[in-house]
C-alpha cells in the first residue's frame, strides 16, 4: 500500500497572551491510499487543528512549529501559500463540521461548487456546472439541477452536508479530511451521510481522515483508529483491535463510557476528572492525573511503543485480558 | 411584492398627513408671519388687508382644512414671501440639493468602502489605525465647523476652489446639473466633501466591522479550504455579505444627507432646498415649510421602500411578502 499522507512529529502551537497552547504536540500517523482513518478524541484534544495543519489553514496566533507533512512524498508543512492553494480543494479537500455555517448564505449552490473546480482548472463554466450536477446526483440529491440554483437556506442540514461532500469529491482528491461532518446532524441523516462518504471513498480510492469524538461512528467506518488526547496520539491501530482490545487507559475509558445493550440499567462508566487545561498541561503523560494506573514513571512523557501492530504511548497498558 | 409596495405607499400617506398636521399647527404657534411680511410703516388697514389676502383671518382649523383641500389637488399653497406656489419653489431648488446629496453619497461609497475594507483586512496595520482615528474625527467634528475650515483652507489659504455658490450648469437628459461642467464640479466639490465626511466615516466603520466579522466566519475558511483565491474570497464571499448592512444603512442615510444639507448649503451658499427652508423658517413662510417637510417625508418613505427592495435582491433569505411591514 502506498502512503498518501505521512505526518511525523507535527507540532502546531498557538502563541496567545496567556501562554503557548500546544494544541498539537508531536503527532505521527500515516494514511494509505483508499484508507479511512478515524481520528478520535474529546473536544480540545487537537484533532481539528491537526486537520487544519495538513491544509496549512492555521490562523494567527497559531503556526506549525515542527514536523513534516508528507503528501505523496512531498513535504507540505512549510510549503508556500501558492503551493498550498493549488493542493487545497484539489488534491486534499475538507468537509466541515456545521453545514449551516460553511456554505456562504448569499451565494447560490452552483457558484459555491463551481468555484472549487474553476479555482484549479480552466474549464468552461458549462462543463464545471455539469460536473457539479453529476456530483450532487452521486451523493443522492434528487433533482440536482434545481438544487444547484438554490441558496443554502433553502436546503436542509443533511442536504447541505451532502453538498459539502459532493464538493469535496469534485476534483477527485487523493485525501479528504472530514471534520466531524455528522455531529450537527440527527442520527438518521448521520447514517446516510456516513454511507454516502463510505461509498464514494470505495469507488474513487480516495483516502479519508474522519475526525470525530464519537467512537460509534468510526467503528463501522474506519480501517484504522488514532485516539488523540491533549495534542498527542495515545493509541493507534486497526479499528477492530482498538475497539475490541483497547490498551491505553484513556481508550478503555472512552469505550467504557459508550452506552450499550450490555450495561443497560447500570451506571455508565465515566473517566474521572476533566479534560486538561491546554495552557497548563501536567508533566509527562497528560492523562496521568485522570488515570487509575498512573505511577511515578508517568511524570516523564511516555515514548511511542509498538505492541503487535499497535502504537501506544503508555507505561501501563491494560493487559489484553483485563480489557475484555 | 405588489401588495407590499401598495401597503407601504398607504402608510406613507398616513405619515405625510400626520406630518402636515404637526407642522401646520407648529409653525402657527411659533409666531405671526404678518409682521415679517408687511412693511414697517404699513397702517392698520394695510395689515388687515394682507391678513385677509393670506387667509390668516380665519380660525386655524379652517385654514388647515382649506390647505388640505388644496393639497389633495396638488396645491400646497402659495409662499407668503414670493407669492409663487410653494411646491414649484421647492421643485425649482431640488436639483441643486439632490446633486449635492448624490455627490456626497458617491464620495462616501468611493472613499468609505475601500478604506473600511483595508482597515478590516489589516486591523493591526498603522495605516488602518490612522483610518480609524480619522473616522472618529469625521464622526465628532461638527459639520458647520468642518465646512468653515474647508473654506479657510481650500478657498482662502490655497485659493484652489471657490467657496460659495453653484457653478455653471449644463443640461444632461433635460436635467440642469453642475456635474456636467468643470466649473460646476469645482463648485460642488467642497460642499459635497463637507456633507459626506460623516457618511465616509460611517461607511468606513460599517465596512470594517462587516469585514472583521465575515473573515472569521466558517464560510471563509471553507472557501479557503476549497483553494479559492484570496481576491475572490474578499470580493465575492465577503463583500456580498457585508453589502447587505452597508446598502441598508447608506440608503437610509441618504435621507439624512438631504436633511443635513441644510447646514452645508447655508455655509456654502448653495442654492438648494435646505437654504430655501432656512430662509422660509426665518420669515415664517408657512406654506414653504409645510411643503418642504411633506416632500422630505415622502422622500424618506420612498428611500426606505427602495432599500427594502434592494435588500431582497442582495439577501436571498429575505422575502418581501413575508415581512410584517
Amino acid at each position: 500500500m502506498t502512503a498518501v499522507l505521512e505526518v511525523s512529529g507535527l507540532k502546531t502551537h498557538f502563541f496567545t497572551h496567556a501562554g503557548v497552547v500546544k494544541a498539537v504536540d508531536g503527532v505521527d500517523f500515516t494514511v494509505n491510499k483508499g484508507e479511512v482513518m478515524g481520528l478520535v478524541g474529546e473536544s480540545g484534544s487537537g484533532k481539528s487543528i491537526t486537520g487544519f495543519s495538513i491544509l496549512g489553514l492555521i490562523d494567527q496566533p497559531g503556526r506549525i512549529v515542527e514536523g513534516a507533512i508528507r503528501f505523496i512524498g512531498e513535504d507540505i508543512a512549510k510549503a508556500p501559500e501558492d503551493k498550498l492553494k493549488s493542493i487545497r480543494g484539489n488534491r486534499i479537500s475538507m468537509i466541515f463540521q456545521d453545514p449551516m455555517m460553511t456554505l456562504n448564505p448569499v451565494l447560490r449552490i452552483d457558484t459555491q461548487m463551481m468555484e472549487a473546480i474553476l479555482a484549479h482548472e480552466p474549464v468552461p463554466r458549462k462543463e464545471a456546472w455539469e460536473r457539479c450536477r453529476d456530483a450532487l446526483g452521486l451523493v443522492g440529491i434528487p433533482s440536482p439541477e434545481e438544487r444547484l440554483r438554490a441558496y443554502p437556506h433553502q436546503l436542509s442540514g443533511g442536504m447541505r452536508q451532502r453538498v459539502s461532500i459532493a464538493t469535496a469529491f469534485l476534483n477527485k482528491p487523493d485525501l479528504i479530511i472530514a471534520d466531524e461532518p455528522t455531529t450537527a446532524l440527527d442520527v438518521t441523516i448521520q447514517a446516510q451521510i456516513i454511507f454516502e462518504a463510505q461509498k464514494l471513498t470505495r469507488q474513487t480510492g480516495t483516502a479519508m481522515i474522519w475526525i470525530t469524538h464519537d467512537l460509534a461512528v468510526v467503528a463501522g467506518l474506519a480501517d484504522r483508529i488514532s485516539v488523540m488526547y491533549a495534542g498527542r496520539i495515545v493509541e493507534q491501530g486497526l479499528t477492530d483491535d482498538v475497539i475490541d482490545r483497547p490498551l491505553h487507559p484513556y481508550t478503555v475509558g472512552l469505550l467504557g463510557s459508550v452506552p450499550t445493550a450490555n450495561n443497560r440499567g447500570e451506571r455508565l462508566f465515566q473517566i474521572e476528572g476533566m479534560t486538561p487545561n491546554m495552557l497548563a498541561l501536567p508533566e509527562g503523560c497528560a492523562f496521568s492525573p485522570r488515570c487509575g494506573s498512573a505511577s511515578g514513571a508517568c511524570r516523564t512523557p511516555p515514548p511511542i511503543e509498538h505492541v503487535a501492530d499497535r502504537e501506544l504511548r503508555c507505561y501501563h497498558p491494560r493487559s489484553q485480558a483485563a480489557a475484555q | 411584492m405588489t401588495v407590499f409596495v401598495i401597503r407601504r405607499l398607504m402608510q406613507a400617506f398616513l405619515v405625510v398627513f400626520l406630518m402636515s398636521v404637526i407642522v401646520f399647527f407648529g409653525v402657527n404657534i411659533v409666531g405671526d408671519p404678518i409682521y415679517m411680511l408687511v412693511s414697517p410703516d404699513a397702517d392698520q388697514a394695510d395689515i388687515e388687508a394682507a391678513i385677509r389676502r393670506l387667509g390668516l383671518d380665519r380660525p386655524i382649523w379652517e385654514q388647515y382644512f382649506l390647505f388640505l383641500k388644496g393639497a389633495v389637488q396638488g396645491n400646497l399653497g402659495d409662499s407668503f414671501v414670493f407669492g409663487q406656489p410653494a411646491l414649484k419653489l421647492i421643485l425649482h431648488h431640488m436639483p441643486a440639493t439632490l446633486e449635492l446629496a448624490f455627490s456626497a453619497l458617491f464620495l462616501a461609497i468611493v472613499f468609505g468602502i475601500p478604506l473600511g475594507l483595508f482597515s478590516g483586512l489589516y486591523p493591526d496595520n498603522p495605516v488602518s489605525k490612522g483610518i480609524m482615528a480619522g473616522s472618529i474625527l469625521g464622526f465628532s467634528l461638527p459639520t458647520f465647523w468642518v465646512g468653515l475650515m474647508l473654506i479657510l483652507l481650500f478657498a482662502v489659504e490655497l485659493g484652489w476652489l471657490p467657496s460659495t455658490g453653484r457653478g455653471d450648469t449644463a443640461s444632461v437628459f433635460g436635467i440642469q446639473t453642475s456635474l456636467a461642467t468643470w466649473d460646476g464640479i469645482r463648485h460642488i466639490f467642497l460642499p459635497a466633501l463637507n456633507l459626506s465626511l460623516l457618511k465616509i466615516s460611517l461607511a468606513i466603520r460599517l465596512t470594517r466591522a462587516g469585514v472583521r466579522e465575515a473573515m472569521g466566519q466558517d464560510y471563509v475558511k471553507y472557501a479557503r479550504a476549497k483553494g479559492v483565491s484570496t481576491k475572490r474570497i474578499i470580493f465575492v464571499h465577503v463583500m456580498k455579505n457585508i453589502m447587505i448592512p452597508v446598502v441598508t444603512v447608506m440608503g437610509l442615510e441618504f435621507g439624512s444627507l438631504i436633511g443635513f444639507s441644510v447646514v452645508t448649503e447655508t455655509i456654502f451658499a448653495w442654492p438648494g432646498m435646505g437654504k430655501l427652508l432656512i430662509d422660509a423658517i426665518l420669515q415664517l413662510d408657512r406654506p414653504v415649510v409645510v411643503a418642504y417637510l411633506m416632500i422630505m417625508v415622502l422622500f424618506f418613505v420612498l428611500i426606505n421602500l427602495m432599500v427594502d427592495i434592494l435588500y431582497s435582491i442582495l439577501d436571498p433569505r429575505v422575502r418581501l411578502q413575508d415581512q410584517g411591514a
